[in-house]
């Protein structure tokens, strides 16, 4: 049973000592673990390190396109640049640091003491950590030639026929889909593993309609995981298939389908939007309401809205394909099906302001975050309903309209979500608050490069720049916008650098941050900061979605409203 | 439909955008605050439901505007007075045949004009040689993929002459960049004359005769047509009359002497990593060359 005990217990000291075991044990046990909070850490630190790879890579990118006939890079360099930069964001970084904080945090929001399979989970972030130094590895080994690299160039969604023999010499494309596969397994590993820990390990009390949100939004993710990398990871094998043993699927020349790849890769690509997203709205969902010190409007509205985005995302993939010649009916169901996944998209964002509605709003970092996000899923998601309508589409799919609307979604979104959770968790993984000041320069800098890089964005799209190009000629317009776009990643680099001096500097001598520095209501702050191993002394009882409210208020408890 | 759809979206955004400021200024926890939890709501089934219904409502909206606009543009009938182009994307140019009027050319399309009370739009049916292209010229239609083994047609109907700049916009390789795309929309004279001039067999001039034996000799008819002569190679572009062209390069470079030696010498330096090999000629020999390919008018 949770008692008062468990919260006022003495703070986190961080123990003497500790460093003098030798370095290579503590290695070792990093290596051989498989405790959910090791790994979840290293997940996330891992995407982290690509997210900063991959950043490099777009500011090489930003470079080049700043200026009209730049010779920065050469257009084989910058075709590989966009190429890696796309692979890496969404498979390397994006995709473990979800599954890290869902690591993390499900079994300690759920009461649970470790994750339903965790060697399967220490599998999981092996194979994803595998993949990646896979792909990487074709710097190296990918021309397969005198020693000399080459990374893939064939865009992150490596259309058919360019993935084939005839168009991609040597191994370069090889490894990316070796790298995409052995991730795609480690993947799916993991969604297996959060489903059954969600539906198998909740404490006592906890039925799924006191689960916490977070819990409930990573589920449904973690369901389109099983559901949308299954066919991408077939796709791999029919593409290897066809490269290696003869196999025709997507070989145009001899008689393959292009169409039959691009309908592969976005029935993985479309759902895996939301795969990412919804562990982002997962994040604000519990940060929003703990901020405004209220509880979530309209809870089991909330979780109708995410069940119902999963089901419509798995059939909406095909909008990506407007241009590719459909017939003017199937061209019209994807409109329909696109468009009315803004129905529950828009729910969340109005319940978010009804939980902020009438609450007392604290502004630290973890809400400005979250509020930035809020505001950026608002405009992200309308020009997602603009370019729903095909006729849009014919226009701006495949400009830069696009890349700004769906950089929107991942950084705007999702990565401000992520940096809500560091903010809101880094506390409770290491014991000790980030820095309030560097915080919120970080958040500052980063929203006026965010919006400097990417609203500025949309403008050459509609005037006509297509995506994937090296270089412009001068006298098209495109030319001033491009290089404010390219200014806004100085912001976002220097306010990346602040986080990192924040994060290294507050680990060593940021305030102690006790059990529940923000008075939250979820059971990962009754316990300790950093939790012990396997969480809980005794497993906590509970009574409704916020047991530590009804501990901290006897006299208003939450079940009372049940 | 675009403003539709913009002042929606435009409308939508102010509404919330401003609900959002509101909340955020009138709701912030104030100087002296005294310390106490406000009232725990926890939902409101009548607000849930006014935020389901009027989304739902303005989803159906807009369906019906884009369907309507989906029909128009996709199930459109031709006129019997409409053009027909075959475009084929290749690695990384373009194609134009005129099957009617039986003759092929690359790069710069050229369509005639067309009036309301007599139109004559251009119906492009798109196909491709190697990888996925995209035909995109954005002020006269939207764009519509080339695939290889997949016939995909799209029509213009331009009111206006004058030349409109688009480029590939699907990425098709090394220099996706640099497929361009031009289109010449003439007046009706104009287009006759220009159409006239393709169709007839390329000039033999006297003075280029040297240039002329040099091209027909080396490895540029492998992948090159004159009509008229020996050059029928079919992977680059039909020069039969290059000269009716205002660039090179699929529009990377104008068509100026200069430009069209530097190509021959160092297509790299214009166009890095394009299918054009380095002709390895002497620049004599790229000079009579290049002569040769100036009188092909």
């Amino acid at each position: 049973m949770l008692d008062a005990d468990s919260i006022s217990k003495p703070m986190f000291v961080p123990p003497e000592g500790v460093q003098a075991r030798p370095w290579l044990d503590r290695v070792h046990e990093w290596i051989v673990t498989v405790d959910h909070k090791k790994l979840g850490l290293m997940y996330v630190c891992y995407g982290l390190l690509f997210l900063v790879i991959g950043g490099v890579e777009a500011t090489a990118m930003r470079i080049q396109l700043a200026f009209a006939n730049n010779h920065f890079v050469s257009p084989q360099t910058f075709n590989q640049l966009f190429t890696m930069h796309g692979t890496t964001m969404i498979f390397f970084s994006a995709m473990p640091i979800v599954f890290g904080i869902a690591v993390y945090l499900i079994p300690l929001m759920i009461g649970a003491r470790d994750m339903a399979f965790p060697r399967l989970n220490a599998w999981g972030f092996w194979m994803s950590a595998l993949g990646g130094i896979i792909l990487y590895f074709s710097w190296i080994g990918g021309s397969g030639l005198y020693g000399a690299g080459g990374a893939p160039d064939v865009g992150w969604f490596a259309y058919a026929p360019l993935t084939s023999p005839a168009f991609s010499v040597g191994h370069s494309t090889d490894y990316w889909i070796i790298g995409i596969f052995v991730s795609g397994f480690g993947s799916i590993a993991t969604a297996v593993n959060i489903l059954t820990t969600m539906l198998c390990l909740r404490c006592p009390g906890m039925t799924l309609n006191r689960m916490p949100l977070l819990v409930w939004l990573n589920g449904v993710s973690a369901f389109l995981v099983l559901l949308a990398v299954s066919p991408l990871t077939a796709a791999q094998i029919m593409l290897l298939i066809d490269r290696y043993l003869g196999g025709h699927f997507f070989d145009t020349q001899a008689g393959g389908s292009a169409v039959l790849w691009m309908h592969f890769f976005w029935i993985f690509g479309h759902p895996e939007v939301y795969i990412l997203v919804l562990p982002a709205f997962a994040v604000l969902s519990e940060v929003i309401p703990v901020f405004s010190r209220k509880p979530i409007f309209g809870y089991s509205i909330m979780v109708a809205a995410t069940l119902a985005i999963g089901f419509i995302s798995l059939g909406v993939w095909a909008h990506h394909m407007f241009t590719v010649g459909m017939t003017s009916y199937a061209n019209a169901f994807f409109v329909a099906s696109t468009a009315a996944i803004a129905v529950p998209t828009g729910i969340k964002i109005f319940n978010w302001l009804g939980t902020m509605w009438g609450g007392k709003l604290i502004f630290k970092v973890p809400m400005l975050f979250s509020i930035g996000a809020v505001c950026q899923m608002l405009i992200a998601g309308l020009t997602g309903i603009m370019l729903a309508a095909a006729p849009f589409d014919w226009q701006l799919g495949n400009s830069y309209f696009v890349v700004a609307h769906f950089h929107y979604v991942i950084l705007g979104v999702i990565v401000f979500g992520v940096f809500a959770a560091i903010y809101y968790w880094y506390p409770k993984v290491t014991g000790r608050l980030l820095s309030e000041t560097l915080g919120r320069w970080h958040f500052w800098l980063f929203l006026i490069g965010f919006h400097l890089t990417f609203d500025f964005m949309h403008v050459p799209g509609l005037l006509g720049m297509p995506r994937r190009i090296y270089t412009y000629d001068t006298g098209r317009g495109w030319d001033s916008w491009n290089l404010i776009v390219s200014v806004g990643v100085v912001f976002q680099a220097l306010a990346i650098l602040i986080w990192v001096v924040n994060v290294f500097r507050s680990y060593y001598k940021g305030e102690i941050a006790g059990n529940d520095p923000w008075n939250a209501w979820t059971l990962e702050w009754s316990t300790t900061s950093p939790p012990p191993d396997y969480n809980f002394a005794t497993i906590p009882v509970v009574r409704s979605a916020r047991p530590l409210w009804d501990l901290k208020h006897p006299e208003d408890p939450d079940w009372k409203y049940e | 439909m675009s403003l539709f759809v913009l002042a929606i979206c435009a409308a939508i955004f102010v509404t919330v955008f401003s609900l959002l400021v509101y909340a955020i200024v009138k709701f912030r926890r104030r100087e002296g605050d005294d310390g106490r939890e406000p009232a725990q709501i926890y939902g409101s089934n009548q607000v849930e439901l006014a935020w389901t219904v009027i989304p739902v409502l303005i989803v159906v909206v807009l369906f019906l505007a884009a369907a309507r606009v989906i029909h128009a543009v996709e199930d459109a009938k031709m006129p019997p007075g409409a053009i027909e182009v075959v475009a084929v994307g290749h690695q990384f140019w373009w194609e134009f045949r005129y099957p009617a009027q039986g003759f092929v050319t690359a790069n710069e399309l050229h369509v005639p004009v067309s009036y309301k009370e007599h139109p004559t739009p251009t119906h492009i049916t798109l196909m491709s040689a190697d990888t996925d292209h995209s035909f995109w010229v954005p002020r006269l239609a939207g764009k519509t993929d080339l695939i290889p083994n997949r016939e995909n047609s799209l029509w213009i109907d331009p009111h206006e002459t004058g030349t409109y700049l688009g480029q590939c916009a699907q990425y098709c390789g090394t220099q996706h960049a640099k497929m361009l795309l031009r289109v010449v929309v003439d007046s009706r004279e104009d287009f006759e004359k220009w159409a006239a001039n393709e169709k007839s067999p390329g000039a033999q001039v006297a003075a280029a005769a040297n240039g002329r034996r040099i091209f027909e000799s080396t490895a540029c008819v492998n992948c090159h047509t004159v009509e008229g002569t020996n050059a029928r190679g079919k992977f680059g572009p039909d020069l039969t009359h290059l000269m009716s062209r205002a660039t090179i390069a699929s529009g990377a470079a104008a068509n100026t002497p200069q430009n069209l030696h530097l190509w021959i010498k160092e297509p790299d330096a214009i166009k890095p990593g394009c299918l054009m090999p380095a002709m390895q000629m002497s620049d004599q020999d790229i000079d009579a060359v290049t002569a040769y390919l100036m009188t092909l008018h």
